[in-house]
């Protein structure tokens, strides 16, 4: 009947021919994606599905689609990033829709341009997604008010990243199975970090436990009400539990001496493989990259067998052309 | 909601389509029975169970989610649910029989051939259809045909099957109709 192929995957996530799953009737209205704190435990689950429905276009001999046909993505990235830049457009380009890159560095924003202008003018091109990141917490949700377009949050200052977080979860449901009742290590430079936030708004709406590990310097006492377990000590929590999500130490974002030294941290926070030793066998290690290498991570766990790093990244893909696909469907204001 | 096909019914009409396939069907050329989803798709495998017994020898099964071919995706108001496409075999050179439950505007037959073609380069496409009911906007036929139906245009046909449904039937309902 079916090739081994298809049965072996048949079993992972059995199909369901009756049509009948927990988001039957289920229909996504928003236009814009600001951040998961946001978003109902159902609309996380429909992007985290339509992204395993993208994830197969990745795999076809033609990878891309017609589905944003005729339709315009700019990405306005005022921060630097490498990997969020690429997957978007790459994302956009797999949908079939036109990409518009503008970079802060060399643009009219060099010459004063205030962030509204500079949005209104390329809206005025036709743009009907902008993809935004911008050291400023709030920027997305400023576009979203005074254009007409969708808005994608790529990363807003030290509020959140909801793509990243989104591709964790992801990564973590491929991997783990399911989400509810795992637990989640969170470990380093929390109180810079959007992806801490985006990270624990998902999982918690979807039921897994989040525990943010690091000095008291970088692991700030208001993230228990978001619903985050804190410890400060790393090897204690390493035995129990399924996740351990890496931060970058974010240098450009501490300001003043956080922490004694890099060194002192890597041997109390950093990841080798004789603490790794400590915790389950089948622990995933994740890093949203770019990894530090030696300091959060040493390389050998880094591009060890636990470590889902790289299938992060391929994730991001699949995640980012749901996003884009849903928020153009959506009717919403 | 008027019944058009009983369950006794349904099974005549899949036992012509089964007769219509088998009796064209070159015996030794690698096929492919592709359904859409998701009335299709059970009767692709209803089909392909068949098929199997008579002519023995590998056929491969694939389901097609069209969501994002659809030529009416722009002018939906909120996102339908998708689900994932599964085509785990190389498709060229093979001959695909495409299945779908209703033929109607020729508008999703023409999403799922765009699909198609974006996965390989098959030898031809068939296309199966259990029902037939007329009502055609593009240059669009289908091969092989369990039952024909003049439907007017303002009603819907809608076919249940046992797997998704609990019985076979079909049924014209009036308004509007939706996916």
């Amino acid at each position: 009947m079916s090739t081994p192929r298809a049965s072996a995957k048949n079993q992972q996530r059995p199909v369901n021919i009756t049509g009948t799953t927990a988001l039957e009737g289920f229909v996504w209205t928003r236009r814009h994606l600001l951040g998961l704190d946001d978003l109902s435990s159902q609309e996380i689950l429909a992007i985290l599905d339509t992204a395993e429905s993208f994830r197969e276009v990745s795999t076809r001999s033609i990878k891309k689609v017609p589905a944003l046909r005729g339709k315009v993505v700019a990405n306005l990235f005022f921060e630097d990033s490498t990997r969020t830049r690429m997957s978007f457009t790459l994302a956009a380009s797999r949908l079939s829709a036109d990409v518009l890159e503008f970079s802060a560095k060399g643009s009219s924003v060099a010459k004063g341009e205030t962030l509204r202008d500079t949005a209104r003018n390329i809206e005025a091109m036709g743009v009907d997604t902008m993809v935004i990141r911008h050291s400023q917490s709030g920027a997305p949700h400023l576009l979203a008010q005074c254009l007409k377009t969708s808005v994608v949050n790529a990363g807003d200052g030290q509020h959140e990243h909801p793509t990243q977080g989104l591709l964790d979860i992801f990564t973590i449901r491929q991997r783990l199975g399911s989400i509810a009742g795992k637990r989640v290590a969170i470990v380093g430079d929390i109180a810079h970090s959007r992806v801490a936030r985006s990270n624990i708004f998902g999982l918690r709406k979807l039921g897994a436990e989040v525990v943010c590990v690091g000095p008291p310097t970088l692991v700030p006492g208001a993230m228990r009400t978001l619903g985050a377990e804190i410890c400060h000590s790393l090897d204690e929590v390493l035995p129990h539990v399924d996740v351990i999500n890496m931060l970058r130490i974010q240098f450009e974002r501490i300001g003043s001496n956080l922490f004694p030294s890099v060194r002192e941290y890597a041997r109390l926070y950093g990841l080798n493989a004789e603490r790794l030793a400590k915790a389950r066998p089948d622990v995933l290690v994740m890093h949203p990259g770019p990894i530090n290498r030696g300091l959060e991570l040493t390389s050998d766990v880094a591009d060890g067998k636990n470590s889902a790093i790289l299938q992060q990244v391929a994730n991001g893909l699949a995640i980012r052309m749901a996003v884009l696909f849903l928020v153009n469907q959506g009717s919403q204001a | 909601m008027e019944e058009l096909l009983n369950q006794e019914q349904v099974q005549r009409a899949l036992d012509d389509l089964y007769q219509a396939v088998a009796s064209h069907l070159p015996a030794k050329a690698p096929l492919a029975i592709i359904g859409i989803r998701t009335r299709g798709e059970i009767i692709a495998q209803r089909l392909g169970a068949r098929l199997a017994e008579r002519f023995g020898g590998q056929i491969d099964h694939g389901v097609l989610d069209i969501t994002f071919y659809r030529d009416d995706l722009a002018r939906r108001k909120g996102a339908p649910l998708v689900r994932a496409t599964e085509i785990d075999f190389d498709l060229d050179d093979k001959l695909v029989l495409l299945v779908d439950d209703v033929l109607h505007t020729g508008r999703s037959v023409r999403a799922a051939i765009a699909a198609i073609m974006d996965f390989g380069r098959p030898r031809a496409i068939r296309l199966a259809v259990l029902i037939d009911r007329g009502g055609r906007e593009l240059p669009i036929a289908a091969d092989f045909v369990g039952r024909r139906l003049d439907v007017p245009d303002a009603l819907r046909v809608q076919v249940n099957l046992t797997e998704a449904d609990g019985k076979d039937a079909v049924f014209l309902i009036k308004g509007k109709r939706s996916s």
